[in-house]
């Protein structure tokens, strides 16, 4: 199979699709909407199979502790059990997965590294008989001492999470306790500070967010007759599950077939496996289908959360504004396995410094292993806890120096060319100042806007909402800014790559474009846009999209941003595979009817092939006639290459992205209770593929943000269990917490991607918790270096 | 487990005197959440639904008589003149599709020291009429919380009203929680002015083991508007009256350090609550002819 290689930026045939409805630049409704908002769409949960099995995980009650003796024969002996399953049935040499270092047992094996650990295996034929044979499972534990922390993890004697690792990070890093550690050194930090007139320290923390996900973990394996099984499942990559669970059942790839059922949001936390070897390994155990549903409690335990993290800074400037240097040391806690760990401290050290011109810089970031809960990929990924940690600091230096913090801001911000801390050139469009200016330029909500025309109070505008706390007391309104700089699909050499499968063919008369990848909607939206691609590039109306499943290559991973970039560069790319296949065979055919089909500015539009002139030379169905034309390839963005790992230095990103907040906010300064006002967005996306769907994924991220800042967060206390798992008390923002959020849509090409698009998902996740903390710092003077702000710390009792 | 549908009143008693494990289950928002993550299996369930009069209501001279049944939205919808704390309270709970099935029977049933209708409850007065086989019970609210989750029914007892005094003056309701809403209290206030008896009643949640009364707070400012002549001239409370009631609502609180908030801090809240709803109530006691009013004064959609 051939392989295509970016750029692609402009297409060859600059007018092509460009009379398409529907198509790139509309916002034609997606197929799964109404089905969503009905109740109507099946979600993986929702799946069923006669004669199938339940299953239920059997999870440590502790962080850590030796698994001394594993009794199973009380739950076997309970009528309607079909199996047991511990450590000792695996099938296979293989008993770990993992993302890149496979350092997680599918069952426990002698030691359990985290509360909610599975140890065992139950398949039943109801679900409560299983939990009840679960709870018949004897497993005794001896508890050893918990590391929760920097200190207990780095300490004299610290217990080794991990002893004799043996993964590609083992050898560079100072602790076997730590996963990763990137430092990136750049100019001279010693001398610059020498030159600053203005230095401002501070340290910072932020809790542990969930994805908070409303479809929680599930699936269903049913098995086959050649030994193989097929696996129903809610994922965010199809292929990087497979290349974990195969070996771990002891099958080859080919004999593990998977195809994505309704997946109920993402945000991260379904790129780690949770339930899918374990339906495998009982459905394969039993001869029969097994379905595993996590429910709410469960759900915490059995996916990975943001990493907690700690952030040491040292900004310094002059007189007249302009940064001089940069220290920091960022600590993030990947709880007991690795998941996403190494990646989220590149992306964590790479994006330190935030969208800023600054030359002289001393970064460092490491993830720890700890006892706490695992940690991994978030919407963000490592550059949402930096990002709260340099704003902080850059309103910090702007009230030192007496400046506007928009304006100073303004004074420091990238743009293109500027240099990143790991030297890499930011080599597209950095709108950065532009941004802030469009936010600040927004006109701001009514002062007051909570007071109704009789001169009372209307209490869904005050803070506290309906809880009726107060009618005007102790409320202060507080402006806040922010501005954050994200990068767009896997970095750090990654080879990165989308297939895409794309045949045309006549059905009922008319061209029909039928598009297969393996690319896992999760609510973004990317089987809306791949459909307005086809529609672009074939110039026909009629678009399916074929379930997404293992029978075509990888489509990669849905986060980093970069499906529209790159499952839809895939689409695009294979589509003028196709169009180009359609006119040769054109030529083929009717070359000798008429002289333009020499030419080369042949377009498809409207469901024939027409010169770019607008003359119809033959409709597709002519063409096509009953011969399918198919094309099948993967590609690839732009090579990147790992950051030095003693410098940081690097071409290391493909791609960055930019957005701006300003927030508005009431603070009941009494009661520590925060309003949200509003929280206006400015971003650039490069090409708004859809434009509805743009604002949507803005409007998301960005009370993502605001959950961060003022709600969201796991609680762990410290012997490492999680106190909080239920939607009781780990708070998301509900629509009385959510403010409104004009948005500004910026749409400055990057010549390197598709279309000029830069992916959008992630950038206002990260501006959207500082500037809301920075407005809420405005209101109430206090210094909050903390995340989630909880009423305590504003009222500071 | 076994699931009761007991057709009458009648029945039921006579089902729980037979099975006194039996849980009472009408709207399910307590027990079915309990049910469904597996924290309980009871023997027995038994459905109230059938019994029609559990789910009315009556208002009387003194009193509403409430139905154990009666969900949140009714109280909301019909009864926000004659029970104004209560229906704030009751706003506070959960989302629409929560009131709609939850019930002040429900809350009462399940006596968490977080349960919102507990503060408005306690502040307007209140008794449970409580009954088994062996016959009928009226118990005092404030007597009613035995301890965390516990109540003073005896095993064969269901609730079969709730007997709330109408207001004869302005009621609020506060609750502190860290969303702006469908969020269990941290804490939560209520407070009734009662200008009949010249009293006034202040009702504390989440703040201790048990709801309950803020009995030093309630004498102390009671003397004092009754000293005051407060009561008859309508004048505005002094900051420092408001300021000491507040504290002693504060010192009335024995709260704990937990996931949803720390004890200072319950304690600073309930402090805030209890002079901003004071603030409230007299506001509107003074504006509307000393105590001819049964509006709550909170503006509140």
């Amino acid at each position: 199979m051939a392989s295509a290689t970016g750029p692609t930026g402009t297409s060859t045939r600059p007018n092509q699709g460009a009379g398409t409805r529907a198509g790139v630049g509309d916002s034609p409704l997606r197929p799964d909407g109404t089905l969503k908002v009905t109740g109507e769409f099946a979600y993986s949960s929702d799946m069923w199979h006669e004669d199938m099995l339940w299953g239920c995980t059997l999870r440590s009650p502790h962080a850590h502790a030796g698994i001394v003796s594993i009794d199973v024969s009380e739950a076997l002996k309970q009528a309607g059990v079909h199996a047991v399953l511990t450590y000792d049935d695996l099938p296979a040499e293989m008993k770990n997965y993992g993302l890149e270092i496979q350092d997680t047992p599918v069952l426990a094996h002698g030691r359990v590294r985290h509360h909610g650990e599975p140890v065992a295996l139950v398949a039943a034929d109801h679900p409560e008989t299983a939990r009840r044979a679960a709870a018949k499972i004897r497993v005794e534990y001896e508890e050893l001492p918990v590391v929760h922390d920097e200190a207990s993890a780095l300490g004299e004697g610290a217990p080794l999470l991990h002893p004799g690792r043996d993964d590609d990070h083992a050898p560079h890093v100072p602790h076997p306790n730590i996963v990763h550690r990137q430092p990136i050194v750049r100019g001279d930090v010693e001398a610059a500070a020498g030159r600053a007139e203005v230095i401002v320290t501070g340290e910072y923390e932020v809790g542990m967010q969930d994805q908070a996900f409303l479809g929680p973990e599930s699936g269903l394996a049913v098995p086959a007759e050649d030994g193989g099984v097929d696996l129903y499942i809610a994922t965010q990559w199809l292929h990087s599950d497979l290349r974990q669970i195969a070996p771990v059942l002891g099958l080859p790839e080919e004999k593990v077939r998977m195809t994505l059922s309704g997946v109920g949001g993402a945000f991260g936390g379904r790129e780690d496996l949770s339930m899918q070897i374990h339906a495998c390994l009982l459905a394969l155990r039993t001869g029969k289908p097994v379905k595993i549903v996590y429910n709410r409690f469960e759900s915490f335990f059995g996916h990975v959360h943001r990493h907690p993290a700690t952030l040491w800074y040292e900004h310094g400037a002059t007189r007249d504004g302009k940064l001089t240097h940069i220290r920091c040391r960022i600590v993030l806690d990947g709880g007991a396995y690795a998941s996403a760990s190494p990646a989220v401290v590149g992306n964590a050290s790479s994006h330190a410094a935030g969208p800023y011109v600054v030359d002289d810089v001393e970064i460092e970031a490491l993830a720890l292993y700890t006892n706490n809960p695992p940690c991994g990929a978030m919407r963000g990924f490592g550059a949402v806890q930096a990002c709260f940690a340099y704003e902080a600091q850059m309103d910090k230096l702007a009230a030192e120096l007496d400046m506007d913090p928009v304006d100073f801001r303004q004074r420091n911000a990238m743009s293109r060319g500027s240099l990143m801390p790991t030297g890499q050139p930011v080599d597209s469009p950095a709108p950065v100042a532009e941004l802030l200016r469009r936010v600040k330029a927004m006109p701001l909500p009514m002062e007051a806007q909570w007071e109704s025309a009789d001169g009372g109070a209307d209490v869904r505008a005050l803070p506290g909402g309906l809880s009726n706390t107060t009618h005007g007391e102790g409320v202060v309104r507080g402006v806040g800014y922010a501005v954050g700089i994200k990068n767009v699909c896997f970095s750090e050499g990654f080879d990165d790559y989308s297939t895409a499968r794309v045949r045309l063919q006549v059905a009922g008369g008319e061209p029909v474009a039928l598009v297969h990848t393996a690319m896992a909607e999760v609510g973004q939206g990317g089987i809306t846009v791949q459909a307005q691609i086809a529609r672009t590039e074939l110039g026909v109306t009629q678009v399916t999209i074929h379930p997404a499943d293992t029978q075509v290559g990888s489509a990669g991973s849905t986060s980093a941003s970069r499906q529209t970039y790159m499952t839809g560069g895939a689409v695009k790319h294979v589509c003028e595979l196709v169009r180009e296949k359609v006119l040769q065979r054109g030529r083929e055919l009717f070359g000798t009817h008429h002289p333009a089909w020499a030419t080369a500015g042949l377009l498809l539009e409207g469901g024939k092939v027409v010169t770019d002139g607008g003359e119809v030379l033959a409709s597709l169905a002519d063409v096509l006639g009953e011969e399918a034309v198919e094309a099948e390839d993967e590609w690839r963005h732009r090579t990147t290459v790992p950051f030095d790992l003693e410098t940081g230095q690097g071409f290391g990103h493909v791609q960055y992205s930019f957005a701006a907040h300003r927030a508005v906010v009431e603070v009941d300064t009494e009661l520590g209770l925060v309003k949200v006002v509003e929280l206006a967005c400015a971003q650039d996306v490069g090409k708004a593929m859809n434009p509805q769907a743009v604002v949507g994924q803005i409007h998301g991220g960005t009370t993502q943000g605001l959950g961060l800042a003022v709600m969201e967060e796991i609680v762990v206390d410290p012997a490492a269990k999680v106190r909080n798992p239920s939607f009781t008390d780990y708070l998301i923002p509900t629509i009385a917490d959510t403010p409104t959020i004009p948005v500004d849509v910026l749409e400055l090409a990057d010549e390197h991607a598709p279309y000029g698009l830069r992916g959008a998902g992630e950038a206002p996740t990260l501006s959207s918790t500082p500037a809301v903390m920075a407005a809420v710092r405005a209101a109430t003077g206090r210094a909050l270096p903390r995340v989630p702000v909880r009423p305590e710390h504003i009222v500071q009792v | 487990m076994e699931f009761l549908r007991p057709a009458t009143w009648e029945e039921a008693l006579a089902a729980k005197a037979e099975h006194p494990s039996a849980v009472p289950i009408a709207g399910g928002t307590d027990v079915m959440v309990e049910i469904n993550f597996d924290q309980r299996r009871p023997t027995h369930l038994m459905d109230l639904n059938r019994i029609r009069e559990l789910r009315e209501w009556e208002v009387g001279d003194d009193t509403v008589r409430l139905g154990s049944s009666v969900p949140y939205s009714t109280v909301i919808d019909q009864l926000a003149s004659e029970l104004p704390g209560l229906a704030l309270a009751s706003h506070t709970v959960g989302s629409p599709q929560i009131r709609n099935r939850g019930s002040v029977g429900g809350n009462l049933g399940a006596a968490s020291p977080a349960g919102d209708s507990h503060p408005a409850l306690l502040a307007a007065g209140a008794e449970v009429e409580a009954e088994s086989v062996r016959g009928t019970r009226f118990l005092p609210v404030e007597d009613f919380y035995t301890g965390v989750k516990r109540n003073a029914l005896a095993e064969d007892e269901l609730i079969k009203t709730v007997h709330i005094k109408r207001a004869e003056g302005p009621q609020q309701f506060s609750k502190v929680g860290t969303r702006n809403a469908m969020v269990i209290a941290v804490c939560a206030f209520g407070f009734a002015l009662h200008p009949g008896s010249r009293t006034v009643r202040a009702g504390i949640g989440s703040a201790a083991p048990t709801p309950l009364r803020a009995r030093a707070a309630e004498d102390f400012l009671g003397a004092a508007l009754g000293d005051g002549g407060f009561w008859d001239s309508g004048r505005a409370i002094p900051p420092s009256l408001a300021r000491e009631f507040a504290e002693l609502c504060a010192g009335a609180c024995n709260p704990i350090d937990d996931v949803r908030g720390s004890a200072a801090y319950r304690r600073r809240a309930v402090g805030v609550m209890a002079r901003r709803t004071l603030g409230w109530t007299w506001e509107s006691y003074r504006s509307t002819g000393n105590g001819r009013t049964t509006e709550g004064g909170a503006q509140c959609a």
